[in-house]
């Protein structure tokens, strides 16, 4: 079985610097764990949600909105990583997810120094 | 006008397409703004001792490069030194000729207001790198704090930078839509200036004469857009009443109450051009339709001459393009003008159960049934207007009118 782990957390309420920085051979120390076991597949950071971009498709107008936004009781149903040349084209992708036209695609960029 | 006005002028109408070739040279919207701030303190010491340079867009450019360069070889950071340097740019490079300036003020606007951003981000975004106007000035424009504004402007370009917002003019088939959304922003902008009341009415005029600005340079730059010279068309239109939809004591005044007499005739007689160049190119849009209701108003040389039916006829139109209870009210009271009060309530009472809590329906309602004298059922639907508007010039006006109809 493929398991998808979902870290959860509420922006607001992050620690402070030194405790995040304190947890750092802690996040070391679980990936070569995870390796070791065999069973780590692939993992990354997300990018603060500000920086997040919902798209849906309704009545077949593409509709973008500023951050992540998707309906409280809609659930994660999947997710595609893709490496795009900017965020014109990781939209134009989700646009093609057959989910868009009912539920929501979260574009949100992985974590990368700086963001 | 004193140096400094004439510096802050220049700073305003360069502001815009010297950040844009600076984007475009350093692939960094932040190094871009940070280095043209430089330079813009820079230029202030510099024009006020020797004078305003000959071409000062390119006296910027050249002055923000260099600062740019500065930053970068100072900057220690990863992020930093990767960015490509021009190594043609030197100490004693000869002034530029500001026609060699690029104009990359498209790509800029495109980016500004795409459509991943929160409109109000767009509208401050837009604002700031392409109007020049300073984050003080925004926020005081929008009645927020500037700690606020400063906060919203930079959350916007962290997610320009971090969500990989595209840098260019939208391929064709992104275009329309992109377009679109691109008015609206400008056309946000103007209303925010004309229609709103509350704040400093020097800055909302700023507001409404940057927005026209911009579209202007967007006509220039993108041609043979219809709905753009359009929007151009409608504000110049709304723009020319700007001295007369406000009483000396800031109420509202209705079309037919005002003095036609002090209506802009050079505005006017721009707006009527732009929009028949408009209609020439075949591509009817909501804009052009908006503009061409105002210039109809603008050209009646008296209320009782104007042409209802036209006017009603147009807002039919403009309710198969765009519909919306917003569309249909001013439908109904056309429609009244044209044939009567009572088709334009006929119209009203379709309308109930969706626009109970828009002021404007009852607003509308209230004159019609003023018009037909029934004075209790205009008294009633005048209060409930007021419970829901906001507007401080619309409630003087619905006061007043209730206050008339009790007094009778």
């Amino acid at each position: 079985m493929k398991y998808l782990l979902l870290m959860y957390a509420s922006e607001s309420m992050f620690p402070p610097p030194e405790e995040i920085q304190a947890d750092v051979p802690a996040w070391h120390a679980l990936l070569q764990e995870t390796k070791e076991a065999g069973v780590l597949i692939s993992t990354n950071g997300l990018a603060p949600g500000t920086n997040a971009t919902t798209v849906r498709i309704r009545e077949g107008r593409t509709m973008l909105t500023d951050g992540p936004f998707a309906e409280t009781h809609e659930q994660l149903g999947g997710y595609f990583l893709l490496d795009c040349k900017d965020l014109d084209e990781a939209i134009r992708w989700a646009e093609k997810i057959p989910t868009v036209k009912y539920g929501s695609i979260e574009v949100r960029p992985l974590w990368s120094p700086g963001s | 006008m004193t140096a400094a006005e004439q510096i802050e002028k220049i700073f305003r109408a360069e502001h815009g397409r010297v950040l844009a070739a600076l984007i475009s040279q350093f692939e960094d919207f932040d190094l871009a703004e940070d280095s043209l701030q430089d330079a813009l303190v820079n230029a202030l010491e510099r024009w006020e001792t020797d004078g305003i340079p000959r071409n000062p867009g390119a006296w910027l450019t050249t002055a923000a490069k260099r600062r740019a360069i500065d930053r970068v070889r100072r900057s220690t950071t990863l992020e930093r030194s990767l960015v490509t340097l021009d190594p043609q740019i030197s100490q004693d490079e000869p002034e530029m000729d500001d026609s060699q300036l690029p104009d990359d003020r498209l790509k800029l606007m495109f980016t500004c207001c795409h459509p991943s951003l929160a409109p109000e981000a767009q509208v401050a975004l837009t604002l700031h790198t392409l109007g020049g106007l300073t984050t003080p000035e925004i926020a005081r424009a929008f009645l927020v704090s500037e700690p606020t504004m400063a906060q919203r402007l930079a959350r916007a370009r962290a997610k320009i930078r971090n969500a990989g917002i595209p840098y260019r003019v939208p391929p064709i088939d992104l275009l329309p839509g992109r377009l679109d959304a691109l008015l609206a922003v400008i056309y946000l902008i103007f209303n925010e200036g004309y229609v709103a009341t509350s704040g400093d009415s020097l800055t909302r005029q700023e507001l409404s004469r940057e927005a026209i600005r911009q579209c202007r340079i967007l006509v220039d730059l993108l041609p043979g857009e219809a709905e753009t010279s359009g929007l151009l068309a409608l504000m110049l239109l709304h723009d020319s009443r700007r001295e007369t939809r406000l009483s000396p004591t800031g109420e509202l005044v209705l079309l037919e109450e005002q003095d036609r007499t002090l209506w802009d005739s050079s505005k006017i007689q721009e707006g009527i051009i732009i929009l028949d160049s408009a209609i020439a190119l075949h591509a009817p849009g909501p804009y052009q339709v908006q503009a061409a209701i105002s210039a109809l108003h603008a050209e009646a040389p008296t209320a009782e001459a104007t042409d209802w039916r036209q006017i009603a006829a147009l807002y039919t139109t403009l309710a198969t393009m765009t519909p919306s209870v917003v569309v249909e009210v001013n439908r109904a009271v056309a429609v009244a003008m044209a044939f009567g009060p009572q088709t334009g309530l006929d119209i009203l009472l379709q309308l109930e159960s969706q626009a109970e809590g828009f002021y404007p329906y009852h607003a509308a309602r209230a004159d019609l049934l003023r018009r037909t004298n029934q004075r209790e059922a205009a008294s009633d639907a005048y209060k409930r207007a007021l419970e829901l508007c906001g507007n401080r010039a619309e409630r003087a006006y619905l006061q007043r009118r209730l206050d008339e109809m009790i007094d009778l």
